[in-house]
C-alpha cells in the first residue's frame, strides 16, 4: 500500500455568479501522505471550506484530479461514489446546525450505517452505535436524546460519532472546534488526536485559527483567493514563512502572554473580491513587499526548500 | 482611597445579581459581582459561554429584558451619577452618550435600511443636538477617524465587509463621546489580519479620547493586547481579577489555570493540552459551594460547603478560591 492516500490534482471549483465567474479554488495540487494531518489556513473566503467539499465532492470540481488511493474519485459514477464515501468523511463547523434536530443521537449516529447497509439488524446496530459513543466520550444513557438537549461540545461529538461510523481513512475536519469554548475545544482536539492514533485516521484540518493548527497539524497549506501562497511542515512555517502573507498572519495572531512582544505586520485593506480575477498575483493589491513584476503573472508554487513551497516571485 | 482617586473612577459596581425568571427555572446569570474600573483604563471581562459577561454588560446599560431579567444591585454608578434610580428617558440620555455598546456581531447590529452615515449622525442629532447637515459632516469625521473614506457615509450595511461594519459600529459608539465604552466580543466574528487592525483601531482611539473601556472576551490572547486589568468570571462570579501580570504571570485561581493550559501553545507544538474536565453548571442549579468545584482538580470537601468570598492577595490581585485557606496551597502554570 502507498504512503500517500490523497493527491489532489489542479483542482478547480468556479461559481457562476451574475457578475462573472467566482474563482473559488483556483488551480492547487497537493498530496497528503496516510496518518498525517494537512492543516488548511486561511481567512473567510479563500476557498478553504470549497477545497475541502470538492476534495469529497460534495460539491462538484469544475476540472481538476482527486486521486484517492490511487484512483480518480472524480470518475465515479453517483453509485461508485456512494461506495466510495465510506472512506472519506467530513465534519461540521457548527455543531448546532449540521444535526437534524427532529433525530434522537442513536438515530443520528446508526443513520450512515443502516443507509449503507452495513449493519442490518436493529439490535446490532444499537450496540455499534453505542460502541462509538464511548469511542467519543458520550454517556450511555444520552442515547435517545435529541440534539437540542445537549451543549456545543457533545453535540460536535456526536458529529464526530456519525463520521466514524463508516471507519473512514479520511476526515475532513472543517473548523470543528471554532463554535466551541476553549475548555471544550481542548477536549475535542485532544479527542480527535487520540482518534487518529488509535484508528490511523487522516485528517484535513480546516481553520483560520493559527495556534490550533500549529498544535494540530503535520503540514500547513495557506491559501489565499483560491490558490495556496505556501505549504510547508508545520514547524518549518512557523520558524521559517517566506510568504508575505504567511509572515502578516502569524504576526496577526494574538498570543495569550505578556513576555512576548512581536514586530506586527499590519495588512492594509481586505481580501479583494473572488470574481472575474485579473492574472497577477492574489495577493498583490494587499501585499507590503510587492513590487512590478508581481503584477505580471501568477507566482508559480516553488519548492525552496525540502518540502517547503512558496508561490511568491520576489521571494523564490 | 484619596478623593482626587474618587472622582477617576468611572464605573462602580456592587453586588450586581440579575436572574431570568423563565419557565425552566430561575437562571442565575449574574451573582454578585463587583467592578470598580477607573478613567482611561481597560478592563478584559473574560470567561467562557453562560459566565454572565454578557448579561453584566447589559446590566451596566440597564438593557436587560424584564420580564424574564431581574436585575439587583446595591450600587450602580458611571462616572458618579447613579444610574439604578433613573427613569426611562433619562437613561436614554445616557446610553450612547456616557456610556456605549459594540456588540458582538457587526452584521445584525447595524440596521440594514438606513445609510451607515443616517446611523452614525442619529445618535449626534439626539445626543449633541446638531443639526443635520452638522451632524452628517461629523459622521463623516467619525469615519474618517476609524479608516473608511467619508464618501461611503451614503452607502448601506450590506455594501460593507464585516470588518468595515465593525468599524462602523465603533464609529457610532464614539460618535457622542463616551466616558465608558462596553465592547462585547468586538472582534470575534472577523479574521485574524482584521482583527489585528481593529484592536489597534480601538488601542488608539481609547488613547486619543481618554475612554475607559470594558472589553468582554474569551479570547486570552485580544485581552493580552488591549486590557490593563483582568476580571475572569464563572458562573455569574468574579473568581479572580487583577492587573494582567497577575492574571498572566501570577495566575492563581485554577479556572484561570485552567483556561490557560485549554490553550495550544504556539511555543512548543508538542505540549499536550490540559482541558478542563466536565462542563459548565447549569445556571437555574447552581453548586451550594464553590461553581468551579465539580471541575476543579484542587477541590476539597471545604469547596463543597461554602461559596469563597473574593480576598485580596495584593493590592491589586483578588481571588475566590477556598484552597488558599492553605497557606501552603498553590497552583504551578507554566507561563507561556
Amino acid at each position: 500500500m502507498s504512503e500517500t492516500l490523497l493527491d489532489v490534482r489542479n483542482l478547480k471549483k468556479y461559481f457562476k455568479t451574475s457578475r462573472g465567474l467566482l474563482h473559488a479554488v483556483d488551480d492547487i495540487s497537493f498530496s497528503l501522505d496516510r496518518n498525517k494531518t494537512l492543516g488548511l489556513v486561511g481567512e473567510s473566503g479563500c476557498g478553504k471550506t470549497t477545497t475541502g467539499r470538492a476534495v469529497l465532492r460534495l460539491i462538484e470540481p469544475t476540472s481538476g484530479e482527486i486521486l484517492f488511493e490511487g484512483k480518480d474519485i472524480c470518475k465515479l459514477s453517483a453509485n461508485e461514489m456512494r461506495k466510495q464515501r465510506k472512506d472519506m468523511q467530513i465534519i461540521f463547523q457548527d455543531p448546532f446546525s449540521s444535526l437534524d434536530p427532529k433525530k434522537t443521537i442513536n438515530q443520528i449516529i446508526s443513520e450512515p450505517i443502516s443507509e449503507n447497509k452495513i449493519i442490518r439488524d436493529k439490535r446490532k446496530r444499537e450496540d455499534r452505535v453505542l460502541e462509538l459513543m464511548e469511542t467519543v466520550g458520550l454517556a450511555e444513557r444520552l442515547i435517545n436524546t435529541y440534539p437540542h438537549e445537549l451543549d456545543g461540545g457533545r453535540r460536535q461529538r456526536i458529529g464526530i460519532a456519525r463520521a466514524l461510523a463508516m471507519e473512514p481513512k479520511l476526515i475532513v475536519c472543517d473548523e470543528p472546534v471554532s463554535a466551541l469554548d476553549v475548555s471544550i475545544q481542548a477536549q475535542i482536539l485532544n479527542l480527535l488526536k487520540e482518534l487518529q492514533e488509535k484508528m490511523g485516521l487522516t485528517y484535513i484540518f480546516i481553520t483560520h485559527d493559527l495556534s490550533v493548527v500549529n498544535h494540530f497539524s503535520d503540514e500547513i497549506m495557506i491559501m489565499y483567493l483560491g490558490q495556496i501562497v505556501e505549504k510547508a511542515p508545520t514547524e518549518e512555517l512557523f520558524t521559517n514563512p517566506i510568504h508575505p502573507y504567511t509572515k502578516a498572519l502569524l504576526s496577526a495572531i494574538p498570543i495569550p502572554s505578556l513576555s512576548e512582544k512581536r514586530q506586527r505586520i499590519s495588512l492594509k485593506g481586505e481580501i479583494t473580491s473572488p470574481i472575474n480575477l485579473p492574472d497577477e498575483c492574489r495577493f498583490a493589491p494587499r501585499c507590503y513587499e510587492c513590487v512590478d513584476h508581481c503584477r505580471s503573472g501568477i507566482p508559480p508554487l516553488v519548492e525552496v526548500n525540502p518540502g517547503h513551497f512558496v508561490a511568491c516571485f520576489e521571494h523564490v | 482611597m484619596t478623593n482626587q482617586e474618587a472622582n477617576e473612577i468611572i464605573l462602580n459596581i456592587r453586588n450586581l445579581k440579575v436572574r431570568y425568571e423563565t419557565q425552566d427555572g430561575i437562571v442565575k446569570a449574574v451573582n454578585g459581582v463587583d467592578l470598580t474600573l477607573r478613567k482611561k483604563r481597560t478592563l478584559g471581562l473574560v470567561g467562557e459561554t453562560g459566565a454572565g459577561k454578557t448579561t453584566t454588560a447589559l446590566a451596566i446599560m440597564r438593557l436587560v429584558p424584564n420580564p424574564p431579567g431581574v436585575v439587583e444591585c446595591d450600587k450602580l454608578e458611571i462616572g458618579g451619577q447613579d444610574i439604578l434610580s433613573l427613569p426611562e428617558h433619562k437613561l436614554e440620555h445616557v446610553r450612547g452618550n456616557d456610556v456605549s455598546m459594540i456588540f458582538q456581531d457587526p452584521m445584525t447590529a447595524l440596521n440594514p435600511v438606513f445609510t451607515v452615515g443616517d446611523q452614525i449622525a442619529e445618535s449626534l442629532e439626539i445626543h449633541e443636538h446638531l443639526s443635520v447637515k452638522d451632524a452628517k459632516e461629523r459622521a463623516g469625521d467619525m469615519l474618517e477617524l476609524v479608516g473608511i473614506p467619508r464618501e461611503r457615509a451614503n452607502e448601506y450595511p450590506h455594501q460593507f465587509s464585516g470588518g468595515m461594519k465593525q468599524r462602523v459600529v465603533i464609529a457610532i459608539a464614539l460618535a457622542c463621546n463616551p466616558q465608558l465604552l462596553l465592547a462585547d466580543e468586538p472582534t470575534t466574528a472577523l479574521d485574524v489580519t482584521i482583527q489585528a487592525q481593529v484592536l489597534e483601531l480601538m488601542n488608539e482611539l481609547k488613547e486619543k479620547y481618554d475612554t475607559s473601556m470594558i472589553m468582554i472576551t474569551h479570547d486570552l490572547g485580544c485581552v493580552a493586547e488591549v486590557c490593563d486589568e483582568v476580571a475572569v468570571m464563572y458562573a455569574g462570579r468574579i473568581v479572580e481579577e487583577g492587573t494582567l501580570e497577575d492574571v498572566f504571570n501570577r495566575t492563581m485561581h485554577p479556572y484561570t489555570e485552567g483556561l490557560f493550559n485549554s490553550l495550544p501553545n504556539i511555543k512548543d507544538r508538542k505540549a499536550k493540552l490540559k482541558p478542563i474536565k466536565g462542563l459548565m453548571p447549569d445556571p437555574t442549579n447552581l453548586p451550594v459551594g464553590c461553581s468551579f468545584a465539580p471541575r476543579c482538580n484542587y477541590a476539597t470537601d471545604a469547596c463543597l460547603i461554602a461559596q469563597p468570598q473574593l480576598r485580596s492577595i495584593s493590592q491589586t490581585h483578588r481571588i475566590a478560591c477556598t484552597a488558599y485557606d492553605n497557606p501552603e496551597f498553590h497552583i504551578e502554570r507554566r507561563i507561556l
